[in-house]
């Protein structure tokens, strides 16, 4: 009887999934303030819901009442991310914000679901739940702290230099510890550095190339990142050296608009993964790995394996919550949870997921598109860069499309420091979208005074050309256009 | 730029999708995935059944809940159908349907009411390719004799017949096991069809024809003149009971197995272009196989020595192969040089008889073009009618092949296997058979093609 409720649970949450994947791209094509309020709204109806049912169906196959205070807390605090943000930052996008929390929802739920077999039952999803509440404190400092601190694009070389220090201090670590241990235990907490040195990079790259985009410059800033990524490399941690590259190359080539620079750059990477691959036995494994699991099943295939006959067993509809078993998968609370995400609550669930985040990423180079300051613009699309990216190794990796590089699903994976510098790198996305009202504001402004100056509007029109952001066009989609009037 | 991610995430999703719909039931299936031991707990194992719906394997369900899994057919099929044990694991189609037996298609009201009632579902059919008289024929012809005999239809790849010998009982497997598993002397698990590994003897001729067909267009004129053995260096080859096969062309070549004039072909061949004709037929490389097999095996290269290369041209030497390699090789033969992808399941069915799905002949891969296949076609018809093969004449049924006897030492002297590889109905090949008997004591000449006469005669009669 139990399991009948859990199977039709199951449906149920597929079409609530997809109805709110199906408004994360409609709403771009609403037209209206009040038509995009309302998707907005049924957007949060849908996630509580779906919440809902997901936490009800694992509440009757383990019954165990524990689940239900994991729910409570989970949906309140989520309720209270929604009003907060409404309240204390009334301009900033609330379909990232609504994304946000659909992801940490669908995060949480895998993760109570995973973690009914821990050794302490429910620890983690404890866990995880204690760093959403902190990940939402600075999720809400962050913008305003973006908004009134002007100085940020002047620190360049402290971002560096703090980066730097921090990956240099887990490369040691590290080796002293044999390898691939990326995190240091700080008393009961372990913080993995590389989470947080990624927003660290962007600052340092988009205040560095805001300055001068001149050859000279160029060559110091490549020489900075660059090591960057090498001291990633030689602490073993691949996926954030991959994430550090294309983060760089990707700034770099909307910087200068040379294609010269982006093409050198695709050459030097190809050149540093072949020597890599013959230089560390480790990447051999994981490309072995990769071409073909079974093969290598005893010799570093097992975790893929393990992944691919979860995502085989639960096919489009999966298997149902408690019904499956994605604990065989190794790791699978981190950087497996894609597939027991699959395996019990199905592909098409999976792929809305997939597309959510590519929402997300669409919002944020509308974002990057439309802010004027270079040094801004840079970091939209720096953090918009990295965070998609992550997402396409990560999902990529366990699905045996690339050679998986370990990296963790953000927001939907279990960890403090990927959930911490993840919500972080939205708030400051967030606070970069209040930026860009302002400056709209105070063009509507500007325009206004001029009117009322009736000064010409020729000479304008010719500034508006040359400041014009040098971005490739986007798919046109809205961002909200609200024409204040005071 | 913009376009780079959107494009990336399209190929993901799009992966993801193909990965589902055609990659998850091989993935699911791998032996590795524990996770179909906990199908059974819902689903009770379906049935595996002849072409025709004799029932080769099946569960009954005792009044206490108890499950029984019984071949009826007994050793007929042990290898082949494998056994199911939840101590042993599975083998054969057992464990290769493993997921399909464990996936219940029923109709969805009567789940919905095991749900309530907490009953088990049945779990689907497999309906296999394989022909239980068929089957039965090949096992009786193959008596007592330790080997394998493989049967193919012709002109779709479907197994109608896979036996191998010694075999073993599989509904008294779990008691059986101890013995059966340190019997070393006749490793009675093993399936010889597929996973055996044996000097092909007088059958890889063919390959060694063929190979001096691609390298010389004028093999119509060759010409040798045997005198029963022939002598290069100080290695000497003789031909089978020393018979001086006098004037020969390729065509009386091969019909009377000389072994001298395969010996001197071999002293003209070009090695490396051998190896690649070798290699285009499959050796040294993966053969589409759903059971589990043993690559087969050719081993010249340019710095091989005189000696060896007169005795792979021969059949004998280092190379290797499975019964199951060469019936795939005469397979192609009989097609017009195109192998056809083998396949032992044809369809899979609910419990109730309703099709799920259902397998079609699909071409594996070209081995040799229309013209050489034509040619050894036409050489292999020679052997049957006067040559080696003689006793496959005056049939019912038209036949080609070709014999072959390979020798070997073992501590108590020489044995010899005997191979048949060939296909009936020459003008529009019907079935392809492949017989192997191992170890007779020297005079098993002529076995292994008695064999498969005895076998193509009741499926004729």
């Amino acid at each position: 009887m139990v399991n009948i409720v859990v199977q039709i649970s199951k449906y149920i949450i597929i079409i609530l999934m997809a109805a709110y994947t199906f408004s994360c791209f409609s709403i771009f094509t609403r037209n209206y303030e009040d038509e995009e309020r309302r998707v907005l709204i049924r957007q949060n109806v849908l996630m509580f819901l779906l919440q809902f049912a997901a936490f009800g169906a694992m509440y009757l196959a383990a019954d165990d009442i524990r689940i239900m205070f994991i729910y409570a807390a989970l949906a309140v605090t989520l309720l209270a991310v929604i009003l907060l943000y409404n309240l204390i930052y009334p301009n900033v996008s609330r379909l990232v914000v609504n994304n946000m929390c659909m992801l940490i929802n669908a995060g949480m739920i895998m993760i109570t679901r995973l973690s009914s077999d821990n050794a302490s039952p429910y620890g983690s999803a404890v866990r995880q739940m204690i760093f959403v509440v902190l990940g939402i404190v600075f999720g809400l400092t962050v913008p305003v702290l973006i908004r009134k601190l002007k100085v940020l694009e002047n620190w360049t070389y402290i971002y560096a230099g703090v980066g730097g220090a921090a990956l240099l201090i887990v490369a040691v670590f590290a080796v002293s510890s044999g390898g691939a241990k990326l995190s240091f235990d700080l008393g009961p907490i372990s913080i993995q550095p590389s989470e947080f040195v990624k927003i660290l990079f962007v600052f340092f790259v988009a205040s560095s190339l805001k300055k001068s985009v001149e050859f000279k410059n160029i060559v110091v800033t490549t020489a900075v990142a660059a090591g960057h990524v090498l001291i990633l490399v030689l602490s073993t941690d691949l996926g954030a050296a991959l994430i550090f590259f294309v983060v760089y190359l990707i700034m770099l080539y909307v910087a200068t608009r040379q294609p010269l620079y982006a093409l050198a750059g695709i050459a030097a990477g190809v050149l540093a993964a072949v020597i890599g691959y013959h230089l560390f036995s480790h990447i051999q494994v994981r490309v072995q790995a990769w071409q073909d699991p079974f093969a290598a099943y005893s010799g570093g295939g097992y975790q893929l394996a393990q992944s691919l006959f979860a995502i085989g067993t639960g096919s489009w509809f999966g298997t149902g919550l408690f019904q499956g078993q994605p604990d065989m998968i190794p790791v699978a609370e981190t950087d497996f949870i894609f597939s027991a995400i699959t395996e019990e609550m199905g592909v098409i669930y999976a792929l809305c997921l997939i597309l959510i985040c590519v929402s997300c990423y669409v919002m944020f180079l509308n974002i990057a598109m439309e802010l004027r300051d270079p040094f801004y613009k840079l970091i939209a699309l720096g953090l918009g860069t990295c965070y998609i990216f992550q997402v396409f190794l990560q999902i990529g990796g366990v699905t045996k499309f690339i050679p998986s590089t370990g990296v963790t699903l953000p927001l939907v994976s279990y960890g403090g420091s990927s959930l911490l510098s993840t919500m972080i790198m939205f708030g400051i996305i967030q606070g970069l979208y209040i930026i860009r009202e302002d400056e709209e504001e105070e063009r509507i402004e500007r325009k206004r005074e001029r009117e009322l100056r009736n000064e010409p509007r020729k000479t304008n029109r010719k500034n508006t050309a040359k400041t014009r952001p040098r971005f490739e066009e986007v798919p046109k989609q809205r961002t909200r256009r609200k024409q204040r009037v005071r | 730029m913009t376009y780079f991610f959107v494009i990336l995430f399209i190929a993901l999703i799009a992966y993801v999708i193909y990965f589902t719909v055609v990659r998850a039931r091989t993935v699911v299936n791998s032996p590795y995935n524990q996770r179909q031991d906990s199908f059974a707990e819902t689903v009770v194992r379906g049935d595996i059944v002849d072409r025709n719906g004799n029932v080769l394997a099946t569960t009954t369900v005792g009044d206490d809940g108890s499950e029984t899994r019984s071949y009826p057919y007994g050793n007929v099929f042990s290898h082949v159908v494998g056994y199911s044990d939840s101590d042993l694991g599975n083998t054969g189609l057992e464990s290769v349907e493993n997921f399909e037996l464990l996936t219940s298609n029923a109709f969805f009201l009567e789940k919905l009411q095991n749900q309530f009632t907490d009953s088990k579902n049945r779990g689907d059919t497999v309906v296999t390719t394989l022909d239980a008289e068929l089957q039965q024929a090949s096992y009786d012809a193959l008596g007592d004799n330790r080997g394998a005999v493989v049967v193919m239809e012709a002109s779709t790849g479907k197994i109608l017949s896979m036996v191998s010998k010694p075999d073993y009982n599989p509904n008294t497997i779990l008691s059986d096991w101890s013995t059966l598993n340190s019997d070393e002397d006749n490793s009675p698990l093993l399936n010889r069809a597929t996973q055996g590994s044996y000097a092909p003897g007088s059958t890889f001729k063919i390959v060694t024809t063929l190979a001096f067909m691609r390298q010389n267009s004028n093999y119509g004129n060759y010409t040798y003149d045997c005198i029963g053995e022939i002598t290069t260096g100080d290695t000497t080859i003789h031909c089978f009971d020393g018979t001086a096969h006098g004037y020969e062309d390729l065509r009386s070549s091969i019909a009377n197995s000389c072994n001298s004039s395969f010996a001197n072909i071999g002293t003209l061949l070009d090695i490396d272009g051998y190896r690649d004709t070798a290699e285009d037929l499959l050796f040294n490389s993966d053969l589409p196989s759903v059971l589990g097999y043993t690559k087969s095996s050719f081993a010249l290269t340019s710095d091989s020595g005189e000696a060896e290369i007169m005795m792979t041209a021969m059949g004998q030497g280092k190379t290797t192969v499975s019964p199951y390699h060469m019936a795939l090789i005469t397979q192609a033969i009989a097609n017009g040089g195109t192998l056809m992808e083998p396949y032992l399941v044809d369809s899979v069915t609910n419990y109730t008889g309703t099709e799920i799905r259902r397998n079609v002949p699909k071409s594996y891969r070209r081995l040799m073009t229309s013209d050489e296949a034509a040619q050894l076609k036409e050489y292999m018809a020679a052997v049957v009618e006067e040559g080696t093969g003689s006793v496959l004449s005056g049939a019912s049924y038209s036949a080609a092949g070709k014999t072959g006897t390979a020798e070997y030492s073992m501590s108590d002297g020489e044995k010899t296997h005997s191979w048949f590889m060939g296909f009936t109905n020459v003008d529009n090949p019907e079935l392809v058979i492949s017989v192997i008997t191992e170890g007779s004591d020297g005079s098993a000449s002529g076995k292994a093609v008695s064999i498969a006469r005895q076998i193509l005669d009741s499926y004729y009669d």
